[in-house]
């Protein structure tokens, strides 16, 4: 009787705390779910709080981006712990790798949040990540000479990407194509007075200048103090097939010259390379791509954790095993795929459960991240849950179903645990 | 760290020059991608301790990386500003006891019912332990809303020790896992000679459960440290002007760019002290983490 009493005494703050704190709230939230927004109880509403979950818009689009999240966040974890763990072997200075990608384990996922926004800054002189995509857009495509530039004159047509005049031209014509619009500091370097071109028999000769001086200047006509525009490309079309015939560029004083241009009709214009805008960056934060942008940088977070469960894993695992396939002639490659992930599957399934409860109960990552305005675009199930009972509608109904609904959600992890349990036992 | 399957095919330590860095330049491949994997998974820290170290002037004009050009822009005037803020310092103070009062509360209350469910014998013991191991992943938000009525109706809403209870109680289940398959894992000579001996299980438990206990107690502290020091929604439903760092940042959010001066710094003090816990017992939060994962 007295191993009771001890006993007893041993389980009773655990047992106090457990049932004020988690088990009596727990039952009272699942019968809370069946009933109105305010008061202890409120008045019964049946199912109907269930119901706002599939048709409310801000609940649905909660449910669909942590359906995101499971899809997406489990998988590449697991997978990109798994590599790291195969890499660090083979590498003296492990210790010190592992350290770095872990260390975000330590920080909170709101620091992280706060830090995340940083990198996601829109401007690309300001956000490391549109800093880094600038990078490689620009040596894929780089900005063009006149990213602004417009045309000055309405004969001028903005066609084919470009621009492009549409008084036909016959060889011996000339092509004036005025642009304006460009602020001096995009003025091409060497840039002369601009020219009036003379008339070539056979050529088709023209000038693309700056058709705008202090005081304004008259549109269309090449007056001086206007500035040529040399690097630009210039194309000559032909008007019935459309095909660009020819290119060139245009000169310090913005002339240009098509030479033994045979008879027909042609149009001259500016090329699109010229007009193309540098990278403005992508909106991170923006309502479109705010999810994938905190799935970034959640993984950032655990691809640590990952990485320290499957390289211990690693280090479980029997060499001699290895070793033979290796004998045996096997690759690295198959070593890996058959043998190394087979015997890793229960830790990798360790993984890819807890990564889908925490996936379940994202919360603060998204409340740092997410700027005020796209927060109801990254939505996620706990922060719909927060936002429903605390965050202004305070509907203790609804944020009641919307926390059982969280909980239905990870009991077959629950039921798993238990399993494993027992067998263990 | 060379693998076993290294030392079996290279038994050498008399290996040649030329064949170490045969074998050196064969890795250089994964030491490559490994190094760029490393700074890139740094970076973000990094840009926060530069934002950090920045006047807001510059950081609203041009991206931190630019200081490598100008290092002279660094200052310590935003760190400086924030030593003299008074409310992040009440903040820093009220983290540190929800954290220290918490882990403290957890470890004992844990320790008790983990070494009664791991030693004791009574009936439905394994009973008892599958409901912890049911509760442990039983989401917060199932309390959040009759917790936040109990604590108005008991005077616990916006104080340190209602946010302290409700940690102690979502992280008791872990708690009690962690410790109850640690402590089972002692030889049961020891305790029984000491049973023989005439000792009570009190005695049993304080002179040897804990010693013996220590380093998964070690990692159950860590880990309560570092959730609660890192915690945002607890703190955020049942506090109001008790605000802890984490919550005290996010009242600023909503002026990101114009006080980033002031965000920037007390996001870095907030992660620079786990981080400090984590070099520091960095052992014991990877023991704890492999004995957890399944939470």
């Amino acid at each position: 009787m007295g191993r009771y009493v001890t006993a007893g005494l041993f389980l009773l703050p655990a047992c106090f705390v457990l049932v004020v704190w988690v088990i009596y709230p727990a039952l009272y939230t699942i019968v809370r779910s069946f009933f109105g927004p305010t008061g202890y109880l409120g008045h019964w509403v049946g199912i109907h709080n269930y119901k706002a979950l599939f048709t409310t818009s801000t609940l649905t689009t909660a449910i669909k981006n942590n359906a995101i999240w499971v899809a997406v966040v489990p998988a590449f974890v697991t997978a990109i712990g798994l590599l790291f763990a195969v890499l660090t072997e083979r590498v003296r200075w492990s210790v010190a790798f592992k350290t770095v990608v872990f260390l975000p384990m330590a920080i909170s996922a709101f620091a992280t949040g706060v830090t995340w926004r940083i990198m996601y800054e829109q401007d690309p002189s300001q956000g490391a990540v549109n800093a880094l995509g600038k990078v490689v857009k620009d040596a894929v495509s780089p900005p063009g000479v006149l990213p602004s530039a417009a045309p000055s004159t309405s004969n001028v047509v903005t066609a084919h990407g470009g621009m492009v005049l549409t008084t036909p031209l016959h060889p011996g014509g000339v092509a004036l194509l005025g642009l304006t619009a460009i602020p001096p500091d995009q003025i091409p370097k060497g840039a002369a007075q601009a020219v009036n071109p003379t008339p070539k028999p056979g050529d088709i000769v023209g000038v693309v200048w700056r058709d705008f001086k202090p005081g304004g200047g008259k549109p269309g006509v090449v007056e001086k103090g206007e500035l040529g525009l040399p690097g630009v490309t210039v194309e000559l079309r032909s008007s019935s097939s459309g095909k660009v015939v020819q290119s060139s560029t245009a000169n310090a004083d913005g002339t240009f010259e098509f030479t033994n241009v045979p008879q027909g009709t042609y149009q001259a214009g500016v090329g699109a390379k010229t007009f193309a805008k540098p990278f403005g960056g992508f909106a991170w934060l923006g309502p479109k791509l705010i999810t994938p942008a905190l799935l970034i940088a959640y993984i950032w977070i655990w691809a640590g954790f990952s990485m320290v469960v499957i390289a211990a894993g690693m280090a479980a695992m029997p060499r001699d095993v290895l070793e033979a396939a290796r004998t045996d002639g096997a690759s690295e490659w198959q070593v890996f795929r058959r043998v190394t992930v087979p015997l890793l599957a229960p830790v990798l399934s360790v993984v890819l459960i807890t990564m889908i409860i925490n996936v379940l109960k994202v919360f603060d990552i998204v409340l740092a991240l997410a700027p005020e305005s796209t927060q109801s675009n990254a939505n996620v199930i706990a922060l719909a849950m927060w936002r429903t009972a605390f965050g202004g509608v305070n509907d203790f109904g609804t944020g009641s179903a919307i926390a059982v609904f969280l909980f239905l959600l990870v009991i077959p992890v629950l039921a798993l645990n238990v399993r494993r349990f027992k067998r263990e036992v | 760290m060379a693998t076993a399957a290294e030392t079996i095919r290279l038994p050498a330590p008399h290996e040649r020059v030329s064949a170490r860095i045969l074998r050196a330049l064969g890795k250089a491949p994964v030491q490559i991608v490994l190094v760029v994997l490393g700074l890139l998974w740094l970076v973000p820290t990094f840009g926060l301790l530069i934002t950090s170290l920045l006047p807001q002037s510059i950081t609203t004009n041009q991206g931190w990386w630019k200081v490598f050009s100008h290092p002279s822009s660094l200052t310590w005037a935003n760190y400086n500003a924030m030593f003299h803020n008074h409310g992040l310092l009440t903040a820093l103070k009220t983290t540190a006891y929800i954290a220290v009062g918490n882990t403290l509360l957890i470890i004992v209350v844990g320790a008790l019912a983990a070494y009664a469910l791991a030693w004791l014998d009574f009936p439905g013991r394994d009973w008892i332990f599958i409901g912890v191991i049911a509760l442990l992943v039983v989401p917060l938000q199932m309390a959040l809303i009759p917790m936040f009525r109990l604590y108005d109706t008991f005077g616990l809403y916006d104080t340190v020790l209602g946010i302290i209870l409700f940690h102690v109680a979502f992280g008791l289940p872990f708690a009690i896992f962690l410790l109850r398959n640690f402590f089972i894992g002692i030889p049961k000579d020891i305790l029984e000679s000491a049973r023989i001996d005439g000792a009570n299980e009190l005695v049993i438990f304080l002179r040897l459960i804990i010693p013996l206990g220590l380093p998964a107690i070690a990692s159950l502290a860590i880990f309560q440290f570092l959730w609660t020091w890192n915690d945002l929604i607890v703190a955020l439903t049942f506090g109001q002007n008790v605000q802890p760092i984490t919550v005290w940042i996010f009242g600023q959010l909503r002026e990101f760019e114009s006080s980033i001066d002031v965000i920037a710094p007390a996001a870095f003090i907030s992660l620079a002290i786990p981080l400090a816990i984590f070099f520091a017992f960095q052992r014991y939060f990877v023991q704890g983490l492999l004995a957890g994962s399944v939470k």
